[in-house]
């Protein structure tokens, strides 16, 4: 039995997705179908369908160091700052020094180092008139550094790369850190800028697994027959996570509290998944949470919109949740696309204030089921008023075989 | 280019590479750095504008040269003229 100390809670809540910017509006979207996937031109491909976020990013930057920084460093400020002031939390109390920023990413560097290339070109490969920032923002702790510049935090700030599974290492890692001592605040999540580079929109069309429709609100189709792939996207979520005795003395509010979690690796192949050991994965996080499949009541998918993809996750949710009548299963991606780094994190918020309305949103643009996609409990249309929620499990997986489920528990004492 | 014009060109890129500083009440024999929020940052990125709008190379010794506007200009003005 875990100590007040030892025990973790959400208390403030930041997001930039394609179809929102704050978790109120992030929830009545889903729960509105509101599509954030449009088309956009991108360079040397032409027009793709992809999930571009669209919050203010002035409003807690200035407009020198947002030229300075990146796009990912953008959405990290905005995110961390939207958390901080949902938490009520405020800075000039607090000793910036036992504060942590762990932000999950898929990649990072991508964007800026295409557009130097493309810069390069342009200037007849004169490399002396390559940036000097290339450097500082190409690092990969460029999101979490920015961040901390910006509000001036001096604990320990860093990203956590884990591929598409790094929205739930973010928060996992916070979680330890605060467990651990070294902390006594952690803004922890995850964020991708991933739709401001060619080379993600590329690869996944080389490799057959880019979406595309003329309709750009009907491309990102998990589980459905007729999916076409992936429809990119980009934004960011984080998290205030703090310990229950602080949360509690501060008398915050409590999202609710991780119990659960496990990360592990498939070790057989660069891009296909494992459905073994995604069961396991899965099954870790419940030992670790000490509940069975039927004490979970929301399993979010990751459901990218792959032909695979999906069908290896459904077998694997099916064999974990078999023995369960009362779970029911969500996903987010056909309304926003896959966030990348910031899908774990995205995706749970999307489902916490079930633990209030007690309400499941649906999956989206799910018209004809695949039928090997055809899982119990699966909420294919419309949203569910389920009565009580109580916990959460939110799968994420990424390339080179990493596997992350998160389970998270409406807050009792 | 005279004197004039390189201090306005020189003025063009202050302006946009410090982006929200007041340009107009600035005083051309105090040091940049003491009236204008710059860093070393923003220091290289003059000197690269330099390079991209106009072709002058500056190399690293002669960066002091740079410090004022008005050094700026005595520093610039032979070299835009050629």
């Amino acid at each position: 039995m875990l100590n007040n100390q030892q025990r973790i809670v959400i208390t403030g809540v930041g997001l930039a997705s394609p179809n929102a910017n704050n978790l109120r509006e992030f929830r009545q979207a889903l729960l509105e179908k509101k599509s954030g996937v449009e088309h956009i031109d991108m360079r040397h491909m032409g027009k793709v369908c992809a999930g571009n976020a669209h919050f203010d990013e002035t409003k807690h930057q200035n407009k020198k160091m947002r030229k300075r920084g990146t796009r990912a460093g953008a959405v990290s400020i905005y995110c961390a700052k939207e958390a901080l002031e949902d938490a009520g939390l405020d800075l000039t109390n607090l000793d910036k020094d036992r504060i942590g920023i762990y932000l999950g990413i898929t990649e990072h560097g991508n964007v800026e180092t295409e557009n130097e290339i493309h810069d390069l070109y342009q200037n007849n490969l004169d490399t002396s008139l390559w940036s000097h920032h290339h450097n500082p923002r190409t690092v990969a702790n460029a999101p979490a550094g920015e961040v901390s510049l910006n509000l001036g935090i001096t604990g320990p700030a860093y990203t956590i790369g884990a591929a598409c599974a790094a929205g739930n290492l973010g928060l996992i890692h916070g979680m330890q850190m605060l467990r651990a001592g070294e902390v006594d605040l952690a803004l922890a999540g995850g964020i991708s800028e991933s739709t401001h580079t060619f080379g993600i929109f590329a690869a996944f069309k080389s490799q057959g697994a880019l979406a595309f429709d003329e309709n750009p609100a009907i491309a990102s189709r998990p589980m459905d027959k007729n999916r076409g792939g992936i429809v990119v996207s980009e934004g960011g979520c984080i998290y205030t996570l703090e310990r229950l005795d602080s949360a509690l003395a501060r008398g915050a509010r409590i999202y609710g509290e991780i119990v659960g979690h496990a990360i592990n690796s498939d070790a057989s192949d660069f891009v296909l998944p494992n459905t073994e050991r995604q069961i396991q994965c899965m099954q870790k996080a419940l030992k670790v949470a000490g509940l069975t499949p039927r004490d979970i009541d929301i399993v979010n998918l990751h459901a990218t919109g792959t032909n695979l993809g999906d069908i290896q996750e459904c077998k694997a949710v099916a064999a974990v949740f078999e023995s369960s009548d009362k779970t029911f299963v969500n996903a987010t991606k056909g309304l926003i696309g896959h966030t990348m780094g910031a899908a774990g994190a995205l995706e749970l918020a999307g489902n916490l204030p079930s633990f209030e309305d007690g309400l499941v949103h649906p999956c989206y643009n799910l018209d004809e089921l695949d039928p090997e996609c055809a899982i119990k409990g699966l909420v294919e249309k419309e949203t569910m008023n389920v009565g009580e929620v109580n916990t959460i499990l939110n799968n994420s997986f990424g390339m080179l075989g990493i596997n992350s489920a998160l389970i998270i528990k409406k807050y009792k004492e | 280019m005279q004197a004039e014009q390189v201090r306005q060109v020189v003025l063009d890129i202050i302006a946009d590479v410090s982006m929200e500083d007041d340009l107009s009440n600035i005083k051309d024999e105090v040091a940049l750095r003491d009236q204008l929020d710059l860093d070393s940052m923003d220091f290289l990125d003059i000197v690269m504008e330099l390079k991209k709008r106009h072709k002058v190379e500056v190399p690293q010794e002669d960066y002091p040269r740079l410090a004022s506007l008005s050094s700026c200009v005595e520093y610039l003005t032979p070299k835009m003229m050629q």
